[in-house]
């Protein structure tokens, strides 16, 4: 294995570039509920063995997937840890605005007459 | 106040909150547009904003700095792409230079506030559609302070994962 030390951006960067391949999608998907082979994957797609590879690659980059040996062949598995990962950045948005609208309210509470506070 | 949804979707990178009050529109549309009552929801407790300028005119803009615990400034400027008053607001959403001057090389978030007068008050729908990952993570740095440790951690634990 290679040390490197990405920054955190580019491995969130990683994800969510992975994920935005609809083909990308649908194999993680397909790769969480149950490993196959990427020739049994490539035979779901109307492209080459090879495009179905470079897609598997860059899943396995971002962390989404990664290939286990299985005898003679090596399985294509789906990491849920990091696809449940890629979507905490929302939920830290969601929180903010749960938080506004907590303080919306309090405000809209209040009395309405006069401009100023 | 009910928040009546919130949808997340991750590979769009959109973020669709919804939330109904008992006030009407006309009032729900000044919590927007009086940059005064804007300051007091809008940053959290720990990083209250300020807006400097606030024109809620289609073309207008604004210019704001959100105050952290440390006396620490993180400016930011809307630009209001459509206004119909009381029940559409859509604004461009960027991060400022320390002069105030828009940061060209950061991306803008769309939002888009749409308010529906209902039988009990106002549902208000707010969309978020962020370009990139980093600006979605920089904004929620600087608007969330309290989750940050938490937030190090969840990323930590991605890289674990990879």
């Amino acid at each position: 294995m290679v040390v490197r030390q990405p920054s955190r951006d580019d491995e969130v960067d990683a994800v969510f570039a992975a994920l935005a391949d609809r083909t990308r999608r649908d194999i993680v998907a397909r790769v969480l509920k149950q490993e196959a082979s990427v020739s049994v994957l490539a035979d779901s797609y109307a492209m080459s063995f090879a495009a179905v590879q470079r897609h598997v690659a860059v899943l396995e980059r971002a962390g989404l997937v990664h290939k286990q040996r299985s005898g003679r062949e090596r399985l294509v598995r789906g990491d849920v840890d990091t696809i449940r990962a890629a979507a905490r950045l929302l939920d830290q948005y969601e929180e903010i605005w749960r938080g506004r609208l907590d303080r919306l309210d309090d405000l809209l509470a209040e009395p309405t007459e006069g401009p100023g506070q | 106040m009910t928040i009546v949804s919130s949808t997340q979707d991750p590979e769009a990178l959109t973020f669709v909150v919804v939330a109904e009050f008992t006030a009407p529109p006309s009032r729900v549309w000044q919590v927007w547009a009086d940059p005064r009552q804007l300051e007091r929801w809008w940053g959290p407790p720990t990083w209250p904003a300020t807006f400097e300028q606030h024109d809620v005119v289609e073309g207008g803009g604004s210019r704001y700095f959100m105050t952290g615990p440390e006396g620490e400034k993180a400016r930011g400027w809307w630009r209001f792409l459509n206004l119909e008053e009381p029940r559409l607001i859509e604004f461009e959403d960027g991060f400022s230079d320390e002069s105030g001057a828009p940061n060209a090389e950061m991306p803008t978030i769309v939002g888009r506030v749409e308010l529906e007068e209902t039988a009990s008050g106002t549902r208000m729908t707010v969309t978020s559609k962020f370009a990139t990952v980093e600006q979605m993570q920089q904004l929620v740095q600087m608007g969330m302070v309290e989750g940050m440790t938490q937030a190090m951690e969840q990323i930590d634990g991605l890289l674990a994962a990879a």
